[in-house]
């Protein structure tokens, strides 16, 4: 097993999820160090959102253990999770409530100091100002999305998890966001774990991947020379390359004889 | 306890009750037709009744405490219903709100909405029908209280069933009063009913109200040893309610209800 640095961010640590004979996720063990964005990659199924959906909570590991900062998630969930926070497109605010009134509400969850002006700086930083009376589920999809980000600044998290956070933004705004979470990592040393399926966005964030596949690790390393380290013209390519197999090894699995 | 999450539970339904109408309406708009509704009838029952029996406090006031455990447990459980119908489980409970913060902001939405329609059926049914509880002294906070407890105990298993079950299972919740009107003698003694239901009366808290209420309307001393077992058996409910919820919300964290949670996707 990889021991975890000493100041490790997010400690993940033989992680599995069950599904009855289905294993989501099985084995996974990673760690995201601090001023580090990891990039958690994996075709449709991989068991990317299991796995972040086991970090923020909200779904219990059959095995393995999470710390956040050094604090065990099984046991003190709420200190634990006050140190993160995310942003997902599967996981809209409110729609009932303004822009404003959301980011009321999550900083108050979240105990942000000087809620106010956390606010103000948000709604500049991401251009919201103007939707600040505006209910969130009469936004476009683009400026969800960047309420969504707001809101995963909110607490200043230590570790940020990001689910295609780009996905529904022009490809200037997607720039500004990702300089801006890149300076945020930087001057604040936090730790960001980001999904994505844009190779280009994959390549130009993140210091290190973890390309999951049927719930397991199968490649890490920098997406820079990652590629040409498995024989792959790009991070686009081996993303496919890895796909392809992870369908042709289920295949054989489906085809294979049962044992008697 | 952190009182900032508790506060932003419960400031959420502020901003949502906050320029909506149709959710500040049914608050006291339904109590109020009730008091009306059933105002007329007392006052038609004592003009034909001849037995002197005054209907006003027996019957009236027994429809407004029912009428207000019914709204405190509509105030938990439609404060649990906007997540639901915003879908917004994910968001809260990825965040470092507790089980019982979470509750705590639920209850005291609960307890603000049912307070302002306990004020306005007291000065409906006094300004249009002459009923006070001035009668009942210091009887009436017990009887309240029991009601209080009940409502929320009512309101903490309706969304436990809800966050089990499904968004689909909603109609369940709002029946839970009319099933459970009939054991506990809102409208007669129970001692009318046959034996196995009154053993089922005797276990829930409001039996004891109402059966103080008619007691002291006919005359007799508030019944504080009974009110003080109904006042304890409201207390266990709200216990066991509570630890309910916490296992079904376990239960969704382990099958990953939460984080996919939706008519489509919970069976």
């Amino acid at each position: 097993m990889v021991m975890a640095p000493p100041h490790a961010i997010l400690s993940v640590e033989g992680v599995c999820k069950s599904y009855g004979a289905l294993r989501a996720v099985d084995g996974v063990t990673f760690h995201v160090a601090p001023g580090e964005i990891v990039g958690l990659l994996g075709p449709n199924g991989a068991g990317k959102t299991t796995t972040i959906n086991m970090i923020l909570g909200v779904l219990a590991p059959t095995a393995g253990r999470i710390e956040i900062e050094g604090i065990d998630l099984a046991v003190q969930r709420s200190r634990a999770l006050s140190k993160t926070n995310f942003a997902a497109v599967y996981a809209p605010l409110p729609g009932n409530l303004t822009v404003e009134q959301n980011l009321r509400v999550f900083g108050m969850l979240y105990g942000v100091p000087r809620l106010t002006e956390r606010i103000d700086e948000l709604l500049a930083a991401y251009d919201l100002g103007r939707f600040r009376k505006a209910k969130a589920g009469v936004l476009s999809s683009g400026e969800q999305t960047r309420l969504s980000l707001a809101k995963a600044m909110l607490n200043r998290p230590r570790l940020l998890l990001l689910d295609e956070p780009t996905a529904s933004i022009d490809p200037s705004s997607a720039r500004d966001i990702r300089a801006g979470i890149a300076g945020f990592v930087e001057a604040g040393h936090c730790g960001v774990l980001w999904t994505s399926h844009n190779m280009y966005e994959v390549e130009a964030v993140c210091d290190r991947v973890l390309f999951l596949s049927r719930g397991k690790i199968l490649l890490e390393g920098d997406p820079k020379t990652l590629p040409r380290e498995h024989g792959a013209a790009s991070l686009d390519d081996l993303f496919i390359q890895v796909a392809h197999e992870a369908v042709h090894e289920a295949a054989a699995m489906r085809t294979e004889p049962v044992a008697r | 306890m952190t009182g900032s999450r508790v506060a932003a539970i419960v400031l959420r339904q502020l901003y949502l009750m906050r320029g909506s109408p149709q959710r500040v309406l049914p608050i006291f708009a339904w109590v109020a037709v009730d008091i009306l509704l059933w105002g007329f009838i007392t006052r038609y029952l004592n003009t034909v009744g001849h037995s002197g029996f005054n209907f006003v406090p027996a019957l009236l006031g027994a429809v407004l405490l029912w009428d207000f455990l019914t709204r405190v447990m509509q105030g938990v459980t439609m404060a649990f219903f906007e997540d639901v119908w915003s879908r917004n489980f994910l968001n809260f409970f990825a965040t470092p709100l507790r089980i019982s913060e979470y509750l705590a902001g639920l209850v005291t939405t609960g307890v603000g909405t049912s307070l302002v329609a306990l004020v306005v059926m007291l000065v409906l049914a006094w300004a249009a029908f002459g009923l006070s509880f001035a009668g009942l002294g210091p009887a009436l906070a017990p009887f309240l209280m029991v009601l209080f407890l009940t409502g929320i105990a009512l309101g903490i298993t309706g969304a436990s069933i809800v966050l089990r079950l499904g968004p689909a299972a909603e109609w369940l919740i709002w029946p839970i009063p009319t099933l459970v009107s009939p054991f506990v003698g809102v409208f007669y003694p129970v001692t009318i009913l046959p034996g196995w239901m009154q053993t089922i009366s005797r276990i829930l808290p409001p039996t004891y109200v109402f059966e103080g209420l008619r007691a002291m309307v006919a005359g007799t001393p508030a019944p504080w040893d009974r009110l003080a077992i109904g006042l304890a058996l409201a207390v266990v409910f709200v216990v066991l309610a509570c630890a309910v919820f916490a296992a079904v919300y376990r239960y969704a964290i382990r099958t990953g209800l939460i984080a996919r949670y939706s008519a489509e996707t919970v069976s």
